[in-house]
């Protein structure tokens, strides 16, 4: 089982697009993509849109908490957008919703940057 | 003639039923596992999101025998058994590698903002019961059980 990764340049900064599972197998695929990402300065921020992840373990949060830092460090912020059950399912076991931004839409997670 | 109200009826009393799924130790045979127990699960009577945690936890187990007793070869085996009792719905995993050390097995403090060690706590919020035997020769034998009375209530 595959993760699709696809990055697209937006105004603010970078949209990234997950789909498939996001496991202990597909991880380090994500963490690349997220790489090239911190390849390119300038951006304000990256939104991770989560609506075609079929599933997260806990090293795609890992995944995600690791980008959250690296977005701190290059004073980008980290907004994830349009959580899929499964994805909102591990969020709320491992009670990281405070912890990241989270968005309805990628649209709004673009807005007021 | 067949009475088939009767056939019906023998049908949904069924006995406990008991599915084995042996794979390789490599991470890429996860989502089989997930995959197999999904029906599973829902077929013994938990909801499609209380479904998805029991995977989830699963999945985490089998992730850190990779991990910790495989050291991450993927030439070993992981062995699932799935049992739907009529109270709990049980998972048990085999493992053949470097056995658990219990006394290492913690849930991390949440409020902790850090990449891993979240599998443990997973699994520990799921399923009532986990059991980890180190007494079976080599490797170990994890137990997990979700009782089903707590779908119901």
């Amino acid at each position: 089982m595959n993760v699709e990764i696809t990055l697209e340049k937006i105004g603010p900064g970078h949209l990234m697009l997950l789909k498939g599972d996001v496991d202990m197998n597909t991880s380090p695929d994500v963490r690349n993509g997220m790489a090239e990402v911190f390849k390119q300065p300038g951006g304000k921020v990256l939104v991770i849109n989560l609506s075609g992840v079929r599933y997260m373990d806990s090293s795609g949060i890992a995944t995600l908490v690791e980008a959250m830092q690296n977005c701190m460090k290059q004073g980008m912020k980290l907004r994830l957008a349009e959580l899929s059950p499964s994805v909102r399912d591990v969020f709320e076991l491992a009670r990281l919703s405070s912890i990241f931004e989270i968005f309805a839409t990628a649209g709004e997670a673009q807005a007021g940057l | 003639m067949t009475d088939n109200r009767q056939q019906t009826s023998d049908v949904s009393q069924k006995p406990a039923g008991i599915v084995t799924l042996t794979v390789p130790s490599h991470p890429r045979y996860l989502y089989v596992v997930r995959s197999a127990l999904y029906p599973l699960i829902l077929d013994a009577g938990f909801p499609k999101k209380e479904a998805r945690k029991v995977i989830l936890a699963v999945d985490e187990a089998c992730s850190n025998i990779i991990r910790h007793a495989y050291d991450g070869d993927p030439a070993q085996t992981i062995t699932v058994t799935v049992e739907d009792g009529a109270d709990s719905f049980v998972v048990r995993l085999r493992d053949y590698g470097r056995k658990v050390d219990r006394a290492a097995i913690a849930p991390r403090d949440l409020k902790d903002i850090r990449p891993g060690g979240l599998g443990t706590h997973f699994i520990s919020q799921v399923f009532e019961t986990v059991n980890y035997d180190t007494s079976t020769g080599q490797g170990t034998l994890l137990t997990l059980e979700k009782k089903k009375q707590q779908v119901k209530a």
